[in-house]
């Protein structure tokens, strides 16, 4: 039986030991906000933080998430947007939409290590992140929006 | 023929608005073929080149306009709204966007061709427009006062002279009651006083998307729902022989495994066919597939291998084809002499890697099915749905969740016949979810194109004779394995509409067999053409020793409407009549002046291995050039620091959403043009995720995209595809520019740089 907090609700597990996260989190707790691209982490449009951290989702076994504190994009906004969001949504980054949530996941990440990303930090911190639409622009746009704010 | 009808009554946004609201229905179908009572989906033959959308005003005074069109990331869901909200003059906080199913009422769904705007932006005016003029009506009857005093402000209509007002909602059952108005009566806004239209508008689903709450076809859930992976033939048209049934039970989660059979050619729409594993959830699907160990009849395409089949193609473009167009004589203006220039292209296959890969989720029961399917073409789920499961048409209801990307694989819906096949075989839901594997493996790919050019330059280096030939297999063999030899809207997309002024000029094309499925990707077959055709143009500026911009310029000639049916007779032009959409070549002109000049063109100090390059194409009758800059160090590292595209797609609605794709536009031609590369060895394709098959990152993308919309009045065209074709001869020309290397062959990858 695997224990973890996800979202800050303390769940418990007894399915495979090497089910990765991503498909707990999507077809058994229903949080379809972390999504499906690739299953390698070659993309990270399943990037969630593990204990503050960003981790693919996709290849985290349940058995690597045991005990660990999961959040997901569903939980990023529980208390008002963040202001990676409202960057997101002042630069009006997206255009799917399906990789954003992975990328405001990385974003957040990247900006708790790196308080004002220069651009070779940003494309360091983000490169992992695909967008087949092509917002890459408007990412890093919206990541400097972000970092402003904060200062 | 085009007509309003009120349907208030007719209950088709059934659950959408209370009693009393105002519907209107906007068609461009006779009066006789939309009976009242007839079934969803019935006339699809009649309305299919015929759009309608609906609109309806509750009493509450919210605005429901239904998105007929798929949105898988063009914004089309939120433009084609704001068009009519505009019209009707409503408040866009007020306006509730809602997803249409497929129906055959609403004319094409296929959200393809970058024609959502070009086609419904008259319809939308004239439904906002006809409501707008019956609330009025409504409310002049109500004061007692003439209707040509009264207007209107957002979401309300003002009696000046009395200072009384009234709401939408106020109004609308009144208006209900009153008989639409002719087309003639609208009276349509000037553009000065447009509050939405051309001012920009983020996507309606922005606020969701960021917080993670939107709902793609990938989310898609229903109550006792199992999940399917499915093993396909390695090979298209392979058999199953046996697998091992037993084994995939062994994983826990693994409820049983169900054969799907191999499709009868042609492929169409079909699905091709496997072992589709059932599970209690995703993960347990694609384990037990791993011990499915099945065997495989491949069949005749298991002789396929790409790097031969290259060479047969090139073999072709070397010899005379079918002519598509001429003017003049080609061959006796090259007996002339004059300096000959000629040279080969090539662009692999390529797959379209949307991030979401096919997915949909079907319940099948007593007959009728619901299916919520990641595509861009709900009616042909529901053609293929019925035809699989010999059900009606109108059996089928699909609606539409949010695509993660389309780029024209979502509109074959051979993933959702899988889950509708599983659901009625497994007597419960079934969501198929296909992996990166599955989709890279298993696309309908871009053809893979050989193109063949020569030229004479005549004394002045201008060119005196130009012949193309392209060579490649046919999107016409995904509905008869027979038709390999290109059809004219292929033909048309750069090819045949070349509008440069030469007196001798020649398009020609030879067919070749397909081994895999061939579909659409983001401009098709303007890709390939613009490739070759620009590349070229810029090998003869050179060839001429003259700068490519004024080169480019002096090929295009003189501003004047190229008389394209004189030499193509069978020119298409994107289904647009020439007379609003003709072939312009000031407006080539414009947008290589524009793109040249906010460049920097001619003025920038350039060091080793830094360098510009242009390229100018018109495609879904939208004008586009672009510069590109390169740097490209000792390693042959390419780094692109910055891009200008000029963008004259006449009335752009959107300018938000047009930035956007055009910046989209650079990133997929980037990768395109750096990584892109499908082949296959016996049969099958040998690349499988991100890693055999990459697309760009952000720091292999364009680090700026700067965006020039042209002002135009003209009608407006396409955005989604035309900023992908100049992208990469552009990029090449550059790198010619900086390097001295003439890329001839894509993608990239293959040549080395230093």
């Amino acid at each position: 039986m695997v224990q973890l907090k996800v979202n800050g609700v303390q769940r418990s597990f007894d399915g495979e030991l090497d089910m990765p996260l991503l498909w707990y989190l999507r077809d058994i707790l229903g949080l379809t906000g972390t999504k499906f691209g690739c299953g390698m982490a070659l993309c990270g449009a399943c990037t969630v933080h593990q204990n503050g951290k960003a981790v693919r989702s996709c290849i985290t076994t349940m058995q690597r998430a045991a005990g660990s504190e999961i959040r997901t994009i569903e939980d990023v906004a529980a208390h008002g947007l963040h202001p990676v969001q409202k960057a997101w949504m002042q630069v009006s980054v997206p255009q799917c939409g399906y990789c954003q949530s992975g990328q405001i996941m990385q974003a957040i990440s990247l900006l708790n290590e790196k308080q004002k990303p220069t651009d070779q930090d940003i494309d360091d911190g983000m490169s992992g992140n695909i967008c087949r639409c092509g917002t890459y622009q408007r990412i890093r746009a919206a990541i400097k929006a972000a970092a402003g704010e904060r200062a | 023929m085009n007509s309003i009808t009120n349907v208030s009554r007719r209950g088709f946004l059934q659950g959408a608005l209370s009693a009393g609201a105002l519907v209107l229905s906007v068609r461009l179908v006779p009066e006789a073929l939309w009976a009242a009572d007839a079934p969803p989906g019935s006339r699809a033959d009649q309305a299919v080149l015929h759009p309608s959308v609906y609109l309806g005003i509750d009493t509450d005074g919210t605005v429901y306009v239904m998105a007929h069109r798929s949105e898988m990331g063009t914004t089309s869901r939120t433009s084609l709204p704001l068009v009519l909200a505009e019209e009707l003059d409503a408040d866009w906080s007020r306006v509730k966007v809602q997803q249409a199913i497929g129906d055959a009422r609403y004319g094409s769904q296929d959200t393809d061709g970058s024609h959502s705007i070009r086609e419904f932006y008259d319809p939308m005016c004239e439904a906002g427009g006809t409501a707008r003029l019956m609330l009025i009506r409504a409310a002049a009857q109500q004061w007692g006062v003439p209707e040509g005093e009264c207007s209107t402000e957002p979401h309300v209509v003002v009696h000046k002279a009395s200072g009384k007002k009234a709401g939408y909602g106020e109004l609308a059952a009144a208006a209900a009651k009153l008989p639409v108005p002719k087309k003639e009566e609208l009276k349509f806004k000037p553009s000065s006083a447009w509050r939405y239209v051309g001012k920009g508008q983020s996507s309606c689903d922005l606020e969701d998307i960021c917080t993670g709450k939107a709902k793609f076809g990938m989310d898609a859930r229903t109550e006792d729902m199992v999940y399917a992976s499915i093993e396909h033939p390695p090979v298209l048209g392979g058999k199953l022989k046996s697998y091992d049934e037993k084994g995939p039970l062994q994983v826990k989660g693994v409820r049983q495994t169900v054969a799907i059979d191999t499709f009868t050619p042609p492929h169409h729409f079909q699905p091709l066919g496997g072992i589709a594993v059932i599970a209690d959830n995703t993960w347990s699907a694609m384990k037990g597939r791993q011990k499915l160990k099945p065997v495989w009849d491949n069949g005749p395409h298991a002789a396929y291998n790409s790097e031969q089949f290259k060479k047969e193609l090139q073999e072709t473009a070397r010899k005379p084809g079918k002519a598509a167009r001429n003017q003049g004589d080609v061959a006796a203006a090259f007996a002339q002499g004059g300096k000959i220039l000629e040279a080969e292209y090539y662009v692999p296959h390529l797959a379209h890697a949307s991030m979401e890969p096919p997915v949909a989720l079907a319940d099948y029961r007593d007959g009728k099915v619901t299916v919520w399917a990641s595509t861009q073409n709900p009616q042909g789920v529901q053609e293929v749905i019925a035809e699989k499961l010999g059900v009606p048409k109108e059996s089928v209801t699909c609606h539409v969740p949010l695509l993660g990307g389309g780029f024209g694989r979502k509109s074959k819906p051979d993933f959702a016949a899988e889950a509708a096949i599983l659901s009625k075989k497994v007597g419960r839901p079934v969501k198929v979810v296909w992996s990166r594997e599955d989709d890279i493996h298993f696309d309908y790919f871009h053809t893979v194109s050989a193109m063949y050019m020569k030229a004479a330059l005549g004394s002045n280096g201008m060119p005196t004779a130009w012949l193309q030939r392209s060579v490649f297999p046919s999107i016409g063999t995904t509905f008869n394995v027979d038709a390999t030899a290109a059809g004219a809207g292929e033909l048309q997309q750069g090819w045949t509409d070349l509008p440069f002024d030469i007196p001798n000029m020649r398009a020609e094309n030879a067919g070749a067999a397909a081994h895999v499925r061939i579909g659409w990707l983001r401009s098709v077959a303007n890709i390939y053409h613009a490739f070759a055709a620009q590349s070229f143009a810029n090998e003869c500026a050179h060839a001429a020793g003259r700068d490519s911009v004024e080169y480019l310029l002096a090929l295009v000639g003189p501003a004047r409407i190229v008389d394209i049916k004189k030499s193509a007779p069978d020119y298409p032009n994107y289904g647009g009549s020439l007379e609003s959409y003709p072939i312009d070549t000031a407006r080539y002109r414009h947008v290589i002046e524009v793109a040249a000049g906010e460049s920097g063109w001619g003025k920038k100090k350039f060091g080793k291995g830094q360098g510009m390059g242009i390229a100018v194409h018109r495609s879904f009758l939208t004008y586009v050039a672009t510069v590109v800059q390169v740097e490209v160090n000792d390693q042959g590292e390419l780094r692109i620091p910055r891009v200008d595209t000029a963008v004259d797609a006449g009335l752009v609605v959107n300018p938000v959403a047009t930035r956007n794709q055009f910046e989209g536009a650079a990133v997929f031609g980037t990768s395109l043009a750096r990584f892109g590369e499908i082949t296959a060895t016996d049969g099958v394709v040998d690349q499988a995720n991100f890693d055999s098959y990459p697309v760009s990152r952000m720091n292999e993308a364009p680090y700026q995209t700067n965006v020039h919309i042209v002002e135009s009045s003209a009608p407006p065209a396409g955005v989604g595809e035309p900023g992908v074709p100049p992208f990469a001869p552009a990029l090449c020309n550059a790198i010619f520019a900086a390097t001295g290397k003439r890329v001839r062959e894509l993608p990239l990858s293959r040549t080395k740089l230093a």
